[in-house]
């Protein structure tokens, strides 16, 4: 127990070693940029920052997806003269529910119909489910299976959409995760006022050009026919006419910019479509010349000028009493895409930098004053075991921030707490050796024999004392958030390396001191 | 200081009979544990923005906080508030603000309260926003209890792994009454309780869980080696035995936590002391409850239970 090959010896003193080494990152710069540098992280609770946790509307993903299968149905059905009393898509079901006109057309509607089931290439499923209901109807519902996919893929869409908006502000080091099945989290180190940020994400920013129905315009209110919605203009109280059908999308733009226009000096967005997007826009103003034409941004008309005359060349202008941020805004939006779904905020956190550097301070002055009381207090009552014990504190906390540099984990406040709380409980190791060795020495075994059993003794105690602790703070890390699992990372990995600082080092520091002096009795 | 010891927390061979103030000291435990719940019910928790949804904003100023005029300028923009209070010194300010109808008001609120601020006071900033919605802050609830609860499970499954089930039983049904004691100790000071106050309960858990496993641990090795020492004996002997230990731990784990209420600013100090209470209420559970609860469910089995394999174990242990 009290012997340790040379071997063993420098293994130890080479894992404190490495431990410092790997320290030193934390506090200089990479000297070259080949050198692996791994550092602890500030969490944004003391560097300044924001974290928000978005929530992806799954209902309107759902929503959009019966909407053009809606607009599919109308299609299919369009070419057989298939009349039909009512199509009706139903969100609570999943389903698409269509009563034909003359039920003896049921078998051609079916097989009208057909074409719209994809088949995924992958599982071989399909995605849609054509049935016959006892009283006539027909029913498409969506597959739980094709669900989860879209669900998903609107997910991983809107992370790298709001990825591509928020470096467009030029935030440094942005973090965009999912979470769980529907959330996004994103983390904003240094942003002390995510206000503009949020109204970024907080835009689908879905644009669309359609054309504006005249006539139905001049009928005014009530209901508005089929095929048209009645959509609000920005910045003015009316509502104007917009034909359903989306006649080229903002998918097809390859780039937006903004600008002021020549004339009038006002701010605008310029655009410019891709191939297929120039191609449709040309052949639309071509044939609707004298028209007016809408551009929609999430269900609101931007402008609905009319064409003078068809526009080639694939190059557009937006105008609408921009000011040079909203222009800016817009493009920035346009330029990255649009969300498939809109997100919402459900939880904010934000600290400013000052707080953040406040709470750094409050954390060092607390780990100084609680280390030295810690060391002044196991000096006192243990004397040289204890100044044994305060080398393994030291070495300890080396090892704790190694390991997180290592990991590059996060330290926030509530872990520079579990650190000092480790310091605590990690000499606990050391008190019970001590203890139990001077009990040894008292029940008369030679200085030896007490070490030997003393440390043996103790290990028992020492590992059941410490699992238990381990564990509750496994399950901390497990089923906490945010700062609190940087609470649990700091404690746990604190109880691991102190059982290896408790158990290994001192009892080698005290087995070289044992050999070099010889003593009678132990100073225990 | 350098070579020997200075001081000693107790002396070394200690007779106190623990044992004796157990029904004390169970019925002690038992009634602060009943009022704790009571204060659970009535006043209640201090419940953080963590679990009881809403938005809190602090707010920094130039110079000492007019709270009139911030308080004015809220009315003006038809903000209703859950307070505007002090917070640490003069010139800093705590407002809050309630649950909203949906997550949208949420953010649209936060931006108000922004704007009425910018109007009020010069050089006010925010420096710190945390707004969260009731479908967070419910599911945080929930995580929080989960940890809870499983915690206690493993530790209880842990226990009886390695000693028996008196021990399992002893400790949970201790630390159980351990959370009570903290939970009433949270309704009484009116500290908000939050996600940080969960991971200090834990901390306690673990602490305490740690302590009775050390009186444990001994009850265990004295079990093996006096076979014939009544269990109450027993309880006592180990108790004393690791009382310098129990009370040197205690101390450190004090010691350490103490600076963190005295400096570590109001987000962290409620923490701590949570942690102080804790370590009082833990330490001394282990040696009035747990060992109490061990004797009781112990008193006939244990020694019967622990003889017959008792004797290979020690032989086994001594070189």
């Amino acid at each position: 127990m009290m012997y340790f090959s040379r071997l063993k010896t420098l293994s130890i003193l080479g894992a404190c070693l490495i431990g410092l080494l790997l320290c030193i990152p934390n506090a200089m710069e990479a000297p070259a940029a080949w050198v692996p540098w791994r550092t602890v992280h500030l969490g944004l609770d003391l560097q300044g920052g924001s974290y928000l946790l978005l929530e992806v509307d799954m209902k309107a993903v759902l929503k959009e997806r019966l909407d053009s299968l809606t607009d599919g149905v109308r299609q299919a059905l369009r070419p057989g003269a298939i009349f039909y009393q009512t199509l009706e898509s139903q969100p609570d079901r999943n389903r698409i529910l269509l009563k034909l006109r003359d039920p003896a057309k049921s078998d051609a509607a079916i097989a009208a119909l057909k074409p719209l089931i994809s088949i995924d290439s992958n599982t071989g499923t399909p995605d849609l489910q054509l049935e016959t209901q006892s009283d006539g109807a027909i029913t498409l519902t969506l597959l739980p299976a094709a669900l989860h996919a879209r669900a998903s893929g609107a997910i991983q869409q809107s992370i790298e959409i709001v990825r591509r908006r928020i470096d467009e502000t030029g935030v440094v080091d942005p973090q965009i995760a999912q979470q769980g099945e529907g959330r996004i989290v994103v983390q904003l180190p240094g942003v002390g006022d995510p206000n503009r940020i949020k109204q970024l994400i907080g835009k689908t920013a879905h644009m669309t050009f359609r054309l504006v129905d005249e006539t139905a315009n001049a009928a005014g209110n009530g209901p508005p026919p089929p095929g048209v919605d009645f959509l609000p203009e920005q910045d003015r109280g009316s509502k104007i006419a917009v034909r359903k059908r989306i006649d080229v999308d903002g998918a097809d733009l390859t780039d937006a910019r903004a600008g002021t226009d020549s004339q009038t000096g006002e701010w605008v967005v310029n655009f410019t479509f891709n191939s297929v997007g120039a191609r449709r826009f040309a052949d639309i103003s071509a044939a609707n010349v004298n028209h007016r034409f809408a551009i929609v941004l999430d269900d609101k008309v931007i402008s609905a000028p009319v064409i003078r005359s068809a526009i080639t060349g694939g190059r557009g202008q937006i105008s609408g009493s921009f000011t040079a941020t909203s222009a800016n805004d817009l493009s920035t939006l346009l330029r990255a895409g649009a969300l498939p779904a809109p997100l919402t905020v459900i939880e904010e956190r934000s600290i400013g930098p000052e707080l953040g550097a406040d709470s750094i301070k409050a954390g060092a002055i607390s780990l100084a004053v609680g280390f030295a009381l810690v060391i002044a207090f196991m000096g006192v009552f243990y004397g040289l075991f204890g100044w044994f014990a305060n080398i393994a504190l030291v070495v300890n906390l080396i090892l704790m921030m190694a390991i997180m540099s290592l990991m590059e984990a996060t330290l926030s406040l509530p872990g520079m707490a579990g650190m000092l709380l480790t310091l605590g409980m990690a000499v606990d190791a050391n008190i019970l050796i001590n203890e139990r060795i001077r009990e040894e020495q008292k029940l008369g075994r030679p200085p030896l024999a007490a070490l030997e059993h003393g440390f043996s003794r103790a290990f028992r105690t020492i590992f059941d004392s410490n699992a238990t602790a381990f564990l509750a703070h496994v399950m901390l890390f497990a089923f906490g958030s945010g700062p609190v699992k940087g609470f649990a990372v700091t404690i746990t990995l604190g109880i691991a390396t102190s059982m290896f600082t408790s158990w290994m080092l001192t009892r080698l520091l005290v087995a070289r001191w044992y050999v070099a002096h010889k003593p009678k009795l132990l100073p225990v | 200081m350098f070579i020997k010891p200075r001081l000693r927390l107790a002396p070394d061979h200690t007779t106190i009979q623990f044992m004796r103030g157990r029904i004390m000291g169970l019925v002690v435990s038992a009634v602060l544990s009943t009022a704790s719940v009571l204060l659970f019910f009535y006043p209640g928790l201090n419940l953080g923005i963590d679990f009881s949804g809403g938005i809190v904003m602090q707010v920094r100023t130039e110079g000492p906080a007019d709270f009139t005029k911030i308080r004015g300028a809220l009315a003006d923009a038809h903000i209703q508030t859950q307070g505007v209070q002090r917070f640490g010194d003069d010139s800093e300010v705590l407002i809050r603000l309630n649950t909203q109808p949906t997550e949208q008001a949420t953010q649209v609120a936060v931006g108000q309260v922004r704007d009425a601020l910018a109007k009020a006071a010069n050089g006010a900033r925010i420096v710190r926003t945390d707004a969260v919605g009731a479908s967070v802050s419910a599911e945080l609830f929930r995580n929080g209890l989960l940890a809870l609860g499983i915690s206690l499970v493993m530790i209880l499954a842990y226990i009886w792994f390695r000693f028996e089930w008196q021990f399992a039983v002893g400790a949970v049904v201790t630390l159980v009454l351990d959370i009570t004691k903290a939970i009433g100790f949270l309704a009484i000071t009116r500290i908000e309780f939050d996600l940080v106050m969960v991971a200090a309960i834990l901390t306690v858990l673990g602490y305490s869980t740690n302590d009775k496993v050390v009186v444990y641990d001994r009850v265990r090795e004295n079990l093996r080696k006096y076979k014939t020492m009544p269990l109450r004996e027993l309880i006592d002997l180990s108790i004393n035995e690791t009382l310098n230990r129990t009370l040197g731990t205690s101390m450190t784990v004090f010691l350490a936590s103490l600076p963190l209420a005295i400096f570590g600013g109001q987000s962290i100090s409620g923490f701590a002391m949570i942690m102080l209470f804790g370590i009082v209420v833990g330490t001394s559970s282990s040696i009035f409850i747990a060992a109490p609860i061990l004797l009781f469910l112990g008193e006939q089995r244990l020694r019967r239970d622990a003889a017959a394999p008792a004797t290979k174990a020690t032989l086994a242990e001594e070189p």
